[in-house]
């Protein structure tokens, strides 16, 4: 007699995911942690440049051989190249979805604003749209090398020291990693809840492991054009 | 004590709205926030104006039906209910900013006054226990492992004021559908629809028009019952887990 | 000689149908012999439940999960808040799960005897064995009792008595056991079962050939007045405490939905059974909008006294031990703190009248902690009792471990309601009434935790199969419609009545003459009574009514959200309700449970009840605004549990 009031259809997984929007967290999330997981590897090889050109560029030259005979020349540095395009194609739609959404449902403001929320958390969405110009920018400076002079294919130690010598590079790379280091304190943290692994005891743990994260790889970054200003490479 | 009001004044959910000054005199620190609304509103009726509508009931801080943004603040100042909060936490010649919940799924009825029906129809949704009377086994049947029931409690306590939705820079409802999740999907008597009610709670959440969580926490800093920020967390496990398992 | 004291008395209701029969057997047979609607004929049957706290909440979704149509008001924005939801101490079964000797005889027992004997035998006794159905139920729906670290149902004795029966989640047991009932009710609002309408006040009932029909009701956001037709109507309205304006009711309880239900025929029984619990936190000022009740509890470790001198106005803490008096535990040696409400109340209010109450304006006594603390330690205060004391300094800004808590009496229940027979029916056919809105099962006073025992009792599992009963008997009622002269009657006179209190355009807003009409009521009908004081109550209320009518101010229309208008409505029905407490109050001349008169008082000044003569429930029919009504009396008969005098010296 009482009616039933949940039906057995339900749509599919991927419907489901992207029709929520915890679903659309959880890309979020997903990818962000991709891309994290990605940043550390980049940010361990950059430090390689410490070692002097040899093993700068011989690792370099590694990450296009990586994987043969199996894989072919390059292989594995397209493969983890398209994932990370799809990672941050996801992150960023998801990103713009959610924030045109949240937008919408908080029509009106309060007269009586008031900012309580950390840095990091307000400065997520723009920081992430800095986050994306930097990236055609990073690849085009120091992968096609489009817009840098004396780019020469190869030799990407002698093309990293070229690129900051200029000081307005620097400063960009500078001020992107402070964005970058903000968007992991505030990201990593946030994925982890969204991903349901929080819990009151690990709050804790995770957000110590959050401002560790941020912290090493602002640091880890900046150190490369600190020290080619510096002139400790060059 | 002295004050100056700055009340948001709207005659009805299609009107412009816009903020009123008020000043008011003869206000004690003993009053409550609401009673200082009282005061006001005899004075209003007297000089033939309109008083203000706001809502109110149990003046007690359970039943959740007050709730107002006191200077950029859901329930004001204090973490308690409005009509909890007393005016002692004010200072004489004060100027209050008093606004009702924004949300997008709120639309302002009149005045202080918000629709805050989309909250029921997310209960509708799967926030039960499908136990029709009559139907119920013996209550020691089932033991429920004292961690449990107290979880359950604590996230039982939301009162369904909507100040977390009011907070929330995105108009979102996860902390509300969250603690009630969370209530029904620790106990055993809620576990054979643990599933379907997170999948169903936040489908009509979302279809409610509130925003996404972005863990900003300002619904937390407000919940006058102190439902936790982690609540969310459980419901994000609880939804992943479901989703899960409804695609096998 | 005031003119609505000259009541009548009318025919005596002799059939209660209550089956007869052995106690412990009525219930069964009466469910027994109910006549069954066919599930097939259900939907087609419309059922209208007004209120959806305790009891409104479980009738609507127990009917509908049965089947029936329901169409459900409630004035609040959400069926959630209402005001069952501030019940804090818990609810009592007769679960026996301590082995203490509890049975449902015994809670039967406990509530007929702690109603001073002035409640019917076949009542109690049901109420006593669905309690245990009860628990079952709410554990199902998720309800998170406190539990023992063995994973079972903890329970802990609760006012004065002597088995641990008493079932709770913290101080927030009425919230919880709302929102399960509100839970089962949202369940049946999304399959389309019940018709919900939130923001909607009833203010008429519709009686159309001689049956309850439907009612009038306002949205209360356009303002629309509306009729709504079904079999049978449902009135789970709550009490009328906040007659007296400052009671710890919600804000916007009323008694108009029961008021008009009895102006429309149904007898309004007892109504000067109003309960005062002893403590609450005072007043702070004319500003004040509603009290706010603190758990019992707090006197099994708080002492209650007040200063030796009259005027003595130093800070409590400098008032030596030896010009303290600790009046209860001198009056009461054995029971000393710890004597029932009633007499608590009535005693802080006699030593206030002595001139010696303390904190603004004289009305308060101290509650004192500092004994427990070096007793016990501050810590094992504070583990026992630290909600309470925040929720005290929050709303005081007194710290109670330094100072002592200042309490006083407050209104907080009323046993009194519609007059309802065994099947929780009214005068009315075809009209019920569950919950604290009837008069039925709790006699002159009300045992803690009992009112959500009784709201719960009467929704899920009481009035359903009564209901029913109602209704296969009454199986072809002829569609109505507007044009009713019935109808057109009912919506007429509401209209008239909102239109004439926008009119009026006066000069006293409806809040001042609600407190005049409740401080009158506190003063001379509230913890004691006399006919000198009653009478006087009597001859001024009239003159506060054609006031009111002279000077009322409403602003605004109609035709919008005005909460003006509502709360001027509402105060229409308290000036006349008024009128019938202190009536029932001078017709009573015992002392019984909640209701104390000077003048019946035993030789060391105890309530004295008088059996021979007041052994009945009193039901009144109305006749008029300010015309005497007449008196039906039910004589109550006690075949299991014998009056005895109550004595706690």
């Amino acid at each position: 007699m009482a009616l039933a009031t949940r039906t057995d259809k339900r749509p599919s997984l991927p419907r489901t995911v992207w029709d929520s929007t915890v679903g659309k967290k959880t890309v979020m999330a997903v990818s962000g942690l991709l891309m994290l997981a990605y940043l550390v590897a980049h940010m361990y090889g950059n430090l390689k440049i410490f070692f002097g050109p040899g093993t700068f560029d011989g690792y370099a030259h590694w990450l296009r051989v990586v994987g043969e005979p199996f894989l072919h020349y390059t292989w594995a540095l397209w493969i983890i190249r398209v994932v990370m395009a799809a990672a941050v194609v996801a992150h960023a739609v998801t990103a713009y979805q959610l924030s045109r959404r949240d937008r919408a449902a908080r029509p009106t403001k309060y007269v009586h604003r008031k900012a309580r929320t950390s840095y990091a958390t307000r400065t997520m969405r723009w920081g992430g749209v800095i986050l994306g110009l930097f990236i055609v920018w990073h690849i085009l400076d120091l992968t096609t090398g489009t817009v840098q002079p004396g780019f020469v294919p190869g030799h990407p130690y002698a093309n990293v020291v070229a690129a900051f010598h200029e000081w307005w590079n620097d400063v960009i790379y500078i001020v992107a990693m402070l964005a970058l280091g903000l968007h992991i304190q505030h990201g990593f943290w946030s994925a982890a809840q969204t991903l349901g692994a929080g819990s009151k005891t690990r709050d804790r743990t995770f957000k110590t492991l959050a401002n560790l994260l941020a912290l090493v790889l602002t640091l880890g970054f900046v150190a490369v054009p600190v020290a080619v200003m510096t002139g400790l490479v060059s | 004590m002295r004050l100056t009001l700055r009340i948001w004044r709207q005659a009805n959910a299609d009107a412009e709205g816009a903020m009123t000054t008020y000043e008011i005199d003869g206000i004690t620190e003993d009053m409550s926030f609401l009673e200082m609304l009282d005061a006001l509103n005899e004075k209003l009726i007297l000089a033939g104006d309109t008083p203000v509508a706001f809502d109110h009931d149990c003046r007690e801080g359970i039943c959740g039906a007050c709730g107002v943004v006191i200077n950029g603040d859901a329930h004001g100042p204090e973490r308690t209910t409005t009509c909890q909060l007393h005016m002692r936490h004010f200072e004489d010649g004060d100027t209050i900013d008093v606004e009702p919940w924004r949300a997008g799924a709120f639309p302002v009825v009149k005045d202080l006054v918000v629709d805050r029906s989309a909250f029921d129809r997310i209960i509708g949704s799967g926030g039960y226990v499908t136990a029709p009377t009559g139907a119920a086994p013996e209550a020691h049947a089932t033991a429920v492992p004292k961690p449990a029931a107290d979880s359950a409690f604590e996230h039982a306590e939301c009162i369904g004021c909507g100040a977390c939705v009011a907070a929330c820079p995105n108009g979102a409802a996860m902390l509300f559908t969250s603690a009630k999740v969370n209530h029904l999907n620790v106990l055993p008597q809620g576990a054979p629809e643990r599933e379907t009610r997170v999948l169903d709670m936040v489908a009509r959440m979302d279809e409610e028009g509130f925003g996404g969580c972005t863990l900003a926490g300002e619904c937390a800093t407000a919940c006058p019952k102190g439902i936790p920020l982690t609540s969310i967390t459980s419901m994000n496990r609880e939804w992943l887990r479901a989703t899960r398992k409804a695609g096998r | 000689m005031n003119e609505y004291t000259r009541y009548t008395t009318g025919e005596p209701v002799v059939d209660t149908k209550a089956p007869d029969g052995p106690v412990e057997q009525r219930w069964s047979r009466r469910r027994f012999e109910a006549k069954l609607v066919n599930p097939a004929n259900r939907r087609g049957r419309t059922v209208i439940v007004v209120g959806t706290g305790l009891a409104g909440g479980a009738a609507g979704a127990t009917l509908a999960e049965q089947g029936y149509h329901v169409v459900q008001f409630c004035y609040q924005d959400s069926p959630r808040r209402a005001h069952s939801i501030a019940a804090q101490g818990g609810i009592n079964a007769a679960k026996n799960y301590r082995n203490d000797g509890d049975s449902i005889h015994r809670l039967f027992y406990d509530t007929v005897k702690g109603g001073d004997f002035r409640s019917r035998e076949s009542n109690v006794h049901r109420l006593a064995e669905v309690s245990v159905e009860i628990i079952d139920q709410c554990v199902a729906q998720g309800v998170p009792f406190a539990r023992e670290y063995g994973g079972l149902l903890d329970t802990r004795s609760f006012g004065g008595v002597q088995v641990s029966r008493t079932f709770y989640a913290r101080g927030q047991t009425g919230q919880q056991l709302l929102l399960g009932a509100y839970q089962a009710l949202s369940r049946q609002i999304a399959a389309g079962n019940v018709e919900m309408h939130p923001r909607t006040e009833m203010l008429d009932l519709i009686v159309a050939d001689g049956r309850a029909r439907g009612i009038v009701a306002r949205d209360l956001i356009t303002g629309e007045i509306s009729t709504y037709f079904a079999d049978a109507v449902v009135l789970a309205s709550g009490g009328y405490g906040n007659v007296f304006y400052l009671s710890t009711n919600a804000k916007n309880s009323n008694a108009t939905a029961a008021w008009r239900a009895h102006r429309r025929g149904a007898y309004f029984a007892n109504p000067c059974y109003t309960q005062i619990h002893p403590t609450c936190i005072p007043r702070s000022g004319d500003h004040q909008s509603k009290l706010t009740l603190m758990s019992e509890s707090l006197r099994n470790d708080g002492r209650i006294w007040v200063p030796e001198q009259r005027g003595d106005d130093r800070p409590p803490n400098e008032i030596p031990e030896d010009e303290r008096d600790y009046y209860l535990e001198r009056i009461y040696p054995s029971y000393g703190n710890l004597v029932p409400r009633d007499i608590a109340s009535r005693a802080a209010k006699n030593a206030c009248d002595e001139g010696r109450g303390v904190g603004p304006g004289g009305q308060g006594v101290y509650l004192d902690f500092a004994d427990a603390i070096r007793r016990m330690g501050r810590a094992a205060v504070e583990e026992k009792y630290g909600n309470l004391f925040e929720m005290y300094e929050r709303i005081t800004a007194e710290n109670p471990y330094e100072v002592p808590m200042r309490i006083y009496p407050a209104i907080h229940y009323t046993m009194g309601g519609l007059w309802v027979d065994y099947d929780l029916q009214t005068t009315v056919p075809g009209l019920f009434a569950i919950g604290e809105a009837n008069f039925s099962d709790h006699g002159a006073n009300r045992l803690g935790a009992s009112a959500l025992m009784q709201g719960l009792a009467d929704g899920y599992f009481v009035l359903p199969p009564s209901l029913g009963d109602y209704l296969a008997r009454n199986p072809g009622l002829a569609p109505l419609d507007d044009d009713h002269p019935a109808v057109a009657e009912a919506v007429a006179e509401t209209e008239d009545r909102l239109r004439l209190l926008l009119s009026v355009d006066g000069d006293r807003t409806p809040d001042s003459f609600h407190k005049e009409i409740g401080e009158l009521l506190w003063e001379l009908c509230g913890m004691a009574r006399t006919d000198e004081g009653l009478r006087k109550a009597l001859d001024r209320i009239p003159q506060i009514r054609e006031e009111f009518w002279r000077r009322i101010k409403v602003p605004g229309t109609g035709d919008e959200l005005n909460q003006a208008l509502e709360k001027a409505n509402r105060v229409v029905d308290y000036l006349e309700l008024a009128e019938l407490v202190c009536l029932d109050a001078l017709h009573r001349t015992e002392s019984c449970g909640c209701h104390f008169r000077e003048e019946s008082r035993t030789g060391t000044g105890e309530a004295a009840r008088k059996d021979e003569e007041f052994s009945y429930a009193a039901a009144w029919e109305f006749t008029g605004t300010g015309t005497a009504p007449v008196l039906h009396r039910e004589d109550l008969a006690f075949e299991y549990v014998h009056p005895t005098q109550r004595s706690y010296a």
